[in-house]
């Protein structure tokens, strides 16, 4: 501990001890010894699979991250997940619309989750805990009611493309998530919108009496939240092809622990895309790396465990540390 | 826990609203899947020959030649951890001891989730096993990774819950769906009474196999019960306390109208027994279904429950993995009409591509001291 609460040297730049990079130096050195101990696991084959596999999650994982910033939590990710995927079945099948418009009607319904939630949240001044674990249940039963037990199956084969397809060698759906990851990170790091974000999550009072639209900009991110578990659920569709109300179940608690292990403060106002990144890639290809060096899926689950507890442990000495220098 | 519950009381309110505006489908019991059903006949007649079907299977692309070779297994099961997948694990142990050029290594999720059991099962493929042997969690999205798994020349052998045809090479079935059905409802039958009401503790409406035996035990009823009366299915994952609670509020709900439960799981049918039981209701509350035998010892002991409906899953995991040795053998080929099983004898090829493992068992008080699994 005494050793932490020295200053650093003044040569050394200080985004060196920021959290972000604390993780990505950890995933190196875990990515280094994996790929010692199993010849399979660096090639671009394997790491380009796990991408397709991770973007589910990591779609979530952009908007959690506004979220949490913000000082928030959207818990009913997982189970809206579950609700557009069984909407998208059932306006096609049932309702016999196109397939690409069931698509939209799906984002539509997860976009729509999300701002219910964040309507709640800033109008009725629930807090967000309360309110996003009632949906996980009501969205979730409302997939199940809705599917009435049914999956849809045989979709038409272009729609598998967004989760099976290539596009120049990379999976399909990487393209996207990269393309959110940009957009998420700029608008975090580059805008006014981002700057909303933190000042919301260090201190919200202050941020309404700096006449900041707290409540648009809540309700803006909810809304995103749920409209990007919308693009998952579509995309979990096309790999899987099918649909099951059960669809998402847990995902809410792989994206936070993603974006918690990136080093963003589940307090608010301190986070970065680029670290929630770095934790979810390093959730994935930990998960993979063990896996293919013979280590059995529960013992994997305990070192996941482990990892999130280090970190945690990690960021709370570093805030201790940056507190004191400050 | 909580949240399975909340979720499980707004799918309640939810599908009620939408059950009840098109309770059209009365006399089908929620539950079951859309498949055609095939009821056996009411009296012990041996099952009828069911058509000869082609081969409907797939085959892997350009598989090694492992004939007499070494082989190394992958087994992935729904979920691992539970005393079912505990017991066909070690039926593929003994084949594997037995038989001496194989080894197999059960690994996979600890919930029966299909997205988890999908990427062990694809960082399998990439880690390189020769056969991977499943229990699929869902049957159509488990395909494109067997698939997968075929195209790189991975043999791919089911059991105890089938995936599409054309994504496995075979598929071991522990009995037929009707044969269950049959069992399940004619015990109920004369534990419960002809003319008395039961309910149904599932899994998920969804799942394979669960689906399946409600529409064979359905149909089956209607044929040899028709005064057996149906109340309602519920879901209760492959949760001990969810299916408790389950069980329990069947109990509250229904009170004296209810006098059988079915548990379609392994872990139901011990949960019910439970309730019951904490009902003080054995001998009022007939409880039948699939369950393993240690998990049912003290129910059955204290004659609470009679009847514990099942196949071994040992012999499951058993002749699973002697199929997948005789697969990179190449001495059984798509066509072929049985399969030298070891100790189990040979079995047969039904519907295309599977096999058969056998008439389903019954435990009892007489019999259940001998299993051990």
């Amino acid at each position: 501990m005494a050793a932490l609460a020295q200053t650093p040297p003044r040569t050394l730049p200080s985004w060196l001890f920021r959290h972000e990079t604390l993780v990505a130096a950890i995933l190196v050195v875990a990515l280094a010894g994996l790929g010692a101990l199993n010849e399979r696991f660096l090639t671009v084959d394997n790491l380009l699979n796990q991408g397709r596999l991770m973007t589910e999650v990591g779609l979530i994982a952009l908007p959690m991250t506004f979220v949490i910033v913000t000082g928030g939590i959207d818990l009913s990710v997982g189970a809206i997940v579950g609700l557009c995927a069984i909407m998208l079945g059932v306006s096609w099948k049932t309702l016999g619309l196109p397939l690409p418009l069931a698509i939209l009607v799906a984002l539509g319904v997860g976009a729509l989750a999300g701002f219910v939630n964040g309507w709640v949240i800033t109008r009725v001044k629930v807090p967000p805990l309360i309110m996003t674990i009632a949906t996980l249940a009501l969205y979730r039963g409302l997939a199940e009611g809705v599917s009435q037990a049914h999956s849809v199956r045989n979709y038409p084969e272009w729609f598998y493309f967004a989760g099976q397809g290539e596009l120049f060698g990379v999976p399909a759906q990487l393209w996207i998530l990269l393309g959110a990851i940009v957009v998420a990170g700029v608008a975090l790091d580059r805008t006014v919108f981002g700057r909303t974000l933190y000042a919301i999550g260090a201190n919200e009072t202050a941020a309404r009496f700096s006449g900041l639209p707290v409540d648009r900009t809540k309700l803006i991110v909810y809304t995103l939240s749920g409209l990007m578990a919308g693009v998952s659920g579509w995309i979990l569709v096309s790999r899987v092809t099918t649909t099951r109300s059960d669809m998402g179940i847990g995902y809410e608690l792989d994206v936070i622990a993603a974006v918690v292990l990136g080093g963003t403060s589940i307090f608010g106002g301190v986070g970065t895309i680029w670290g929630t990144v770095v934790g979810l890639v390093m959730i994935q290809l930990l998960k993979n790396g063990l896996a293919l060096t013979g280590v059995k899926g529960d013992a994997t689950i305990v070192v996941i465990g482990l990892v999130l507890i280090a970190s945690t442990l990690i960021a709370s000495s570093l805030q201790r540390r940056r507190d004191a220098g400050g | 826990m909580k949240r399975t519950l909340l979720t499980t009381v707004a799918s309640a309110i939810f599908g009620l609203g939408l059950v009840s505006g098109g309770a059209s489908a009365a006399d089908k019991w929620n539950g079951g899947d859309d498949l055609p059903t095939s009821p056996l006949a009411c009296d012990a007649g041996p099952a009828p020959a069911a058509a000869a079907k082609p081969y409907d299977g797939g085959q892997p692309a350009g598989a090694a030649d492992k004939s007499g070779k070494p082989i190394t297994l992958v087994d992935v099961p729904k979920l691992i951890g539970i005393g079912y997948f505990n017991a066909t694990s070690k039926g593929m142990q003994d084949a594997a001891k037995e038989l001496g050029n194989v080894k197999v290594k059960t690994d996979g999720p600890t919930e029966a989730k299909i997205d988890e059991q999908i990427k062990f099962i694809d960082n399998y493929i990439t880690s390189g096993v020769d056969g991977v042997l499943f229990a699929a969690n869902d049957p159509v999205a488990i395909a494109p990774v067997l698939k997968k798994a075929l195209s790189k020349g991975i043999h791919v052998v089911g059991y105890d819950a089938n995936s599409s045809p054309d994504a496995r090479e075979w598929f071991i079935n522990q009995a037929q769906f009707n044969g269950i059905a049959k069992a399940m409802v004619d015990a109920m039958a004369k534990e419960a009474g002809e003319d008395k009401s039961f309910a149904i503790v599932t899994s998920t409406f969804t799942t394979p196999n669960q689906a399946r035996w409600i529409a064979e035990m359905s149909a089956y009823a209607a044929k040899c019960h028709p005064k057996l009366k149906w109340l309602e299915t519920v879901e209760a994952q492959e949760d001990n306390v969810l299916s408790f609670n389950q069980a329990t509020t069947l109990i509250n709900k229904y009170g004296d109208k209810l006098s059988g439960l079915f548990g379609m799981t392994s872990v139901a049918t011990p949960a019910s027994a439970e309730a019951v039981t904490k009902a003080k209701l054995c001998g009022k509350v007939a409880v039948v279904g699939l369950a393993t035998p240690n998990a049912m010892k003290p129910y059955v002991g204290t004659d609470c429950v009679k009847s514990v409906v099942l196949w071994n899953p040992v012999d499951l995991g058993y002749a699973a993995t002697f199929v997948m040795r005789a697969v990179a053998d190449g001495k059984l080929k798509a066509g072929g009409t049985s399969v030298d099983a070891g100790k189990l004898g040979k079995l047969n090829v039904v519907n295309g591509s599977e096999i058969l493992l056998g008439s389903p068992f019954i435990f009892s008080k007489d019999n259940i001291k001998d299993f051990d699994f």
